[in-house]
């Protein structure tokens, strides 16, 4: 016998591990409208046969779970089995000598508190609350409802321009989601499943660049009815664009001097060029939109009360515009700019000069990124993200923060801001920092930084560009009696409609909070059907692009293509876009990667596709 | 076209067809248990599946389509040994119970195992909990159904009343109606097509038989039978029989030979609901203003009852005639026992019926006579009739021809087509056309306006001098229902006179008809009622003598008093 010997992997490991891999991608693409109990229950199934089997809450307590929530299910159960399931979930995660007992419980105890209506329904009826059924689960992630699957299958068999008027159905603007989505569509991609999910923004990047100019579809015929439109961003110009198609006159008054909100005012050309930005808005002029730019809106003659006179319906989307402040000291510092104001500066073509400065960015999301990816190419020496919790905490995407540092910039974690410094001028020399330790995990579910037991740190700078969130500026809006929240969100329901207000509507970020391209997109979709509606009418956007039959294949494991790249060292100087199309090769293997759930699955069953809206 | 290579042998195609399809084309019948053709092409059963040359997974051969250069090949080893796999997985949620199934023999899921020379199943068998609702005639025994989706599909794209659904999750899922509430508590009209469409016995129209034995059997008892037009052109299928070889007279010997004292014909009072209704829309048109149009036919009581549901809007625009299956029973518990001397009390009327709504119909408590019972006791379906016939030995080839019973045993052509969808419609016309002028109409002056199956409905202009012109409308199924009565509501179609049916090709293809699996029998059936007719003699409703004689004796005249009382209803009574 020797006396110590070296693991080595188990051939029985390595298969478990793949397994394991397997599970977690399955977990991810778990469509939408499980029933919970059955959900807790495979869940439990699972932890169960982790159990060590020594302590008697995990061993025995577990399966005890597992066999009460049987009864549920099988409508065997009542309000007590619920009360027991609790009362022994609780004291199995309070005795469980680990963390595979424990956790187990407390998963349950989640799953019981989230959905606490579903377990009783289920004790009381025997069957469950939800019972919807998303049969294709990109759709039913994407807010606008896009027709993901038909149009990737549209890309494939080589129809882009039919794709773009697909993706119009439901998006006018499939040409800035091509570029900037967040794609929320991927996230339950049930091709994850098989390997990872389809790279679905990247294909329609590809049938923008293939289709080119696709032209607008003709508008109902006119009815005589005017709406107001206030904001020209993404939000607006959606529910311009169906208005119109609808046959209504609709003016957008925008308060900056070029419509597109966010999509220009937020969003650096390098992802999202200007002169592509440009071409779409103006393709959804064309269908004859009035648009007013430098006007604001909100007093004296363009009050809200005076547009409700001229105008038979007003659509408040103005966005989130204001900054944030940090609130420390030195922050009036000659070079403290905000990040919308640098932003908004670019999205005007004003670039400022950074040659030799030193910057750093505060914050830790994506307009933090594009700060400080914007500071490199206009030239700084040194940039520095600095966030005060970990880099994997940042909510920026993570492509965008390993974009950033391929570019040169440096992300400084668990960095807080303590002061800026300034010399007898006022301008900006240093940023002092506390060094902080990740700490527990908040109600929010994500860790929380605390203090570390550091000295603060000083970090030599010229300008500190602040990027730790923007706000609502709705005041007007709400002397004139528009219903406001904390922060200035505006009060509107989820069909945008404003309560007491009969034709006021308000939707994006104004209505959320800041949000992303896609959900002011589908805010301005929905409203512009509630408008509709407001005014007597029920006209239909309707789909007529014949759509092409699927091929049976089989699930043959296959890697995501992601789209390449300009090089860090090329890309770091311009503001010119980063990233390229697919090549023809590229869409034809990422197209193929798409399962047609629209066809297959419950998809063939209870139909893919939305004909009309 | 497509070329691709079957079993070995080359065949040829159409682009976008199914490789199920293609090869029935070519002779090779692929095995199927969900698949309805253009209604649930769904791959959920899994026992189509095939080989295809160069894909490593089995492919469904109901919803892939052949493409040029395909290999495929159907009874392969491994497809044989997945196929029978699936069907035990079937199984094991299926209670077999064929013996005392009502689908014995006549089951796709029977046929499939025993095609597969099944012998056993490996697994569990634990099928879903059940428990028979025999309030209306729709029922629905859980234990038996296979999950082929059939009548969701058939409610939800044919009928388009949404009763069946797929509820619940993950293996729990299981079919029932879409809020899981008691079919009698949905909106569901009771059209039956979901049980025609059923393959298995899990969906099945409620058996009376027991309660019509019973009364047979009593003494005390006088018992009538009334049969409807579409009986006649369909029952013969239960025997394998053509229509040409099982004719009306050896129907109306069947009928004898259960025992009933009196056979009688419900195109007697198809022929007395003319008269009616038919005076009832003259009536209305010349005091046009006073009623909401169009006027709608009201012998459907799946149609009728849709109509309560889901337009409730145009239940003041349907006649108030009742359905010629009530009429026949106000008027054998009234005039008929008057005549013969029996109390009606006495009197135990069951009609046979193409219909599973009309059992419900029959349980309306607006169809009851002055004693408080029911004007029709039991109702049977086609199919029950053609059991009853099993089960007492009757082999219809042995038959003589026999003559209905008088007086209610007199029927019209234009009685027989009430059977098939625009039948009513041409028979209230020949009759109106007659009313208004005095003369009869070319007896097939309106054949050129009958539906057909490529469109959601039918329109029609009828020319009666003197009169002018009246715009008809003739729908069957109750989707295409839906499409008309929107593009009613909305003035697209302007109309004065509509007939519904709530089944797809009228009475033809009711609810209560034969079951063939994979086969839509309306068409034949409907051909035979209009030979029928056209071999008829008579060929007007107000020719019908023995209806002429029940007004002169008892009814005086259409819409009179006691017309008004004993042959029209009020539909929101209930």
């Amino acid at each position: 016998m020797n006396r110590l010997e070296l693991k080595t992997p188990l051939q029985l490991q390595s298969t478990l591990d793949q397994l394991h891999d397997g599970m977690a991608r399955r977990l991810a693409a778990a469509p939408p409208g499980l029933c919970p109990v059955e959900t807790a229950l495979n869940y439990l199934i699972l932890s169960r046969s982790q159990s060590c089997g020594k302590c008697v809450p995990c061993r025995v307590g577990l399966n005890t779970l597992a066999e009460l929530l049987e009864q549920l299910l099988d409508g065997e159960g009542n309000a007590d089995t619920v009360r027991l399931l609790e009362e022994t979930a609780t004291v199995i995660a309070d005795t469980s000598d680990c963390a595979i007992g424990q956790e187990a419980a407390n998963a349950l105890l989640l799953s019981l508190k989230g959905f606490r209506e579903d377990y009783l329904e289920h004790a009381a009826t025997g069957h469950c609350l939800v019972g919807k059924k998303e049969p294709i689960p990109c759709r039913a992630n994407c807010p606008a409802d896009v027709d993901i699957p038909g149009y990737i299958a549209l890309v494939r068999a080589g129809r882009p321009a039919d794709a773009i008027r697909l993706i119009r159905k439901d998006n006018p603007f499939p040409v800035a989601c091509a570029y900037i989505c967040e794609h929320p569509c991927e996230g339950h991609c049930r091709r994850k499943m098989v390997d990872d999910a389809v790279n679905i923004r990247a294909i329609k990047r590809y049938a923008v660049d293939a289709a080119g100019d696709v032209p607008q579809p003709a508008c109902a015929p006119a009815t005589d009815k005017k709406i107001a439109v206030i904001g020209g961003g993404p939000c607006g110009l959606t529910a311009a664009y169906f208005l119109t198609l609808m046959g209504h006159k609709v003016t957008v008054f925008e308060q900056r001097k070029q419509l597109g909100g966010m999509m220009r005012y937020g969003i650096p050309s390098y992802r999202f060029p200007r002169e592509v930005l440009d071409a779409e808005i103006a393709s959804i002029l064309s269908l004859g939109i009035e648009a007013k730019t430098n006007v604001a809106v909100g007093k004296d003659d363009l009050s809200l009360t005076n547009l409700r006179k001229q105008f038979d319906a007003v659509f408040l989307c103005i966005g989130a515009h204001t900054d944030k402040k940090l609130r420390i000291e030195g922050e009036d510092s000659k070079g403290v700019i905000s990040a919308v104001k640098l932003l908004r500066g670019i999205g005007d073509g004003e670039h400022p000069d950074f040659t030799g400065k030193r910057v750093v960015v505060v914050g830790g999301g994506n307009v933090a990124m594009d700060c400080t990816r914007s500071a490199v190419r206009l030239g700084a020496e040194k940039v520095i993200c600095a966030y005060r919790r970990r880099i994997e905490d940042m909510t920026a995407l993570p492509e965008e923060v390993q974009g950033a540092i391929a570019e040169g910039a440096e992300v400084m974690q668990l960095t807080a801001p303590l002061k800026i410094e300034a010399d007898d001028q006022g301008n900006v020399v240093a940023f002092w920092a506390k060094p902080q330790i990740i700490g527990e995990v908040g109600k929010d579910g994500r860790p929380a930084p605390k203090d570390a037991d550091a000295d603060p740190i000083r970090i030599p700078c010229d300008i500190v560009l602040v990027a730790i969130g923007q706000g609502i500026d709705s005041k007007d809006f709400e002397n004139e009696g528009v219903p406001c929240g904390r922060g200035g969100w505006i009060k509107s329901d989820d069909a945008t409609e404003i309560p007491g207000m009969p034709g006021v509507f308000a939707g994006g970020d104004v209505a959320t909070g800041p949000a992303t391209v896609i959900k002011a997109i589908a805010a301005g979709k929905v409203a512009a059907a509630n408008i509709d509606k407001f005014l007597g009418f029920h006209h239909e956007i309707v789909k007529d692009i014949p759509m092409p039959d699927p091929t049976f294949a089989d699930l043959q494991a296959h890697g995501r293509v992601n789209p390449a790249e300009r090089p860090a060292d090329e890309r770091k100087h311009d503001f010119v876009c980063m990233e390229h199309a697919y090549t023809k090769q590229e869409a034809a293997e990422e197209c193929g990667r798409c399962l047609r759930c629209d066809c297959f699955g419950f998809g063939s069953f209870k139909g893919g596709r939305k004909e009309r809206w | 076209m497509v070329s691709f290579t079957l079993n070995g042998k080359a065949v040829q195609a159409a682009q976008g067809t199914t490789i199920l399809e293609a090869a029935k084309a070519a002779g090779v019948e692929i095995p199927h248990l969900c698949y309805l053709k253009d209604v649930n092409e769904i791959g959920a059963c899994r026992l189509c599946v095939v080989e295809i040359e160069g894909v490593q997974r089995l492919a469904p051969a109901c919803e892939t389509l052949v493409t040029e250069g395909m290999v495929v090949r159907t009874e392969s080893p491994r497809v044989l040994a997945a196929r029978k796999v699936n069907l035990q997985l079937i199984l094991s949620k299926h209670r077999t119970s064929c013996t005392t199934c009502i689908r014995n023999k006549n089951c796709v899921l029977q046929d499939l195992s025993s095609q597969f020379n099944l012998l056993d199943i490996p697994y569990d068998v634990k099928p879903e909990k059940n428990a028979k609702d025999l309030r209306c005639p729709i029922v629905r025994d859980a234990s038996k159904c296979v999950q082929c989706m059939r009548c969701v599909q058939v409610c939800d794209k044919i009928q388009q009343v949404h009763i069946w659904d797929a509820v619940g999750n993950g293996s729990r899922s299981v079919v029932d109606t879409a809020n899981r509430k008691a079919v009698v508590d949905t909106d569901c009209t009771f059209c039956g097509q979901c049980v025609t469409h059923c393959p298995t016995g899990a969906l099945t129209a409620r058996d009376d038989t027991d309660r019509v034995l019973k009364a047979l059997a009593n003494p005390q008892l006088t018992t009538v039978i009334q049969v409807a037009p579409a009986i006649r052109a369909a029952w013969c299928e239960a025997f394998g029989l053509d229509a040409k070889t099982a004719t009306v007279g050896k129907m109306v010997s069947a009928l004898k030979a259960l025992g009933f004292n009196y056979v009688f014909d419900t195109n007697f009072s198809a022929d007395l609901t003319i008269m009616e209704e038919g005076s009832e829309l003259l009536a209305r048109l010349k005091d046009a203003k006073n009623y909401s149009w169009p006027m709608f036919t009201s012998c459907c009581p799946g149609w009728v009852r849709y109509a309560k549901n889901t337009y409730p809007e145009f239940v003041g625009n349907l006649s108030t005639a009742k359905s010629p299956q009530q009429m026949f029973g106000a008027v054998a518990k009234t005039y008929f026992t008057e005549k013969v001397g029996v109390d009606a009390k006495n009197l135990f009327v069951v009609s046979v019926m193409p219909c599973s709504a009309k059992k419900a119909e029959s349980e309306l408590p607006t169809m009851q006579g002055a004693n408080g019972d029911p004007d029709v006791d039991a109702v049977l379906t086609t199919r029950e009739f053609c059991r009853l016939l099993k089960f007492l030995n009757v082999d219809p080839t042995k038959l003589e021809e026999a003559a209905f019973d008088s007086p209610l045993g007199t029927g019209t052509g234009a009685a027989v087509i009430f059977g098939a969808t625009g039948g009513v419609m041409e028979a209230a016309l020949r009759s109106a056309y007659y009313l208004v002028t005095g003369k009869n109409p070319d007896a097939d002056a309106f054949a050129k306006d009958r539906p057909t199956a490529d469109k959601p409905w039918q329109e029609g202009t009828v020319e009666i001098p003197g009169f002018g012109k009246l715009h008809t409308a003739v729908a069957s199924g109750l989707g295409n229902t839906r499409a008309l009565l929107d593009s009613i509501k909305n003035g697209t179609t302007k109309v004065d006179f509509v007939e519904i049916m709530a089944c797809p090709g009228g009475c033809a293809g009711g609810g209560g008809q034969p079951i063939h699996e994979g086969k839509e029998m309306a068409a034949t059936r409907a051909n035979t009622l209009w030979e029928l007719d056209a071999n008829s003699t008579l060929r007007f409703s107000h020719e019908n003598a023995d209806v002429l004689a029940l007004y002169k004796e008892f009814l005086e005249s259409p819409l009179s008093e006691k017309s008004h009382h004993l042959l029209h209803t009020d539909h929101k009574g209930w």
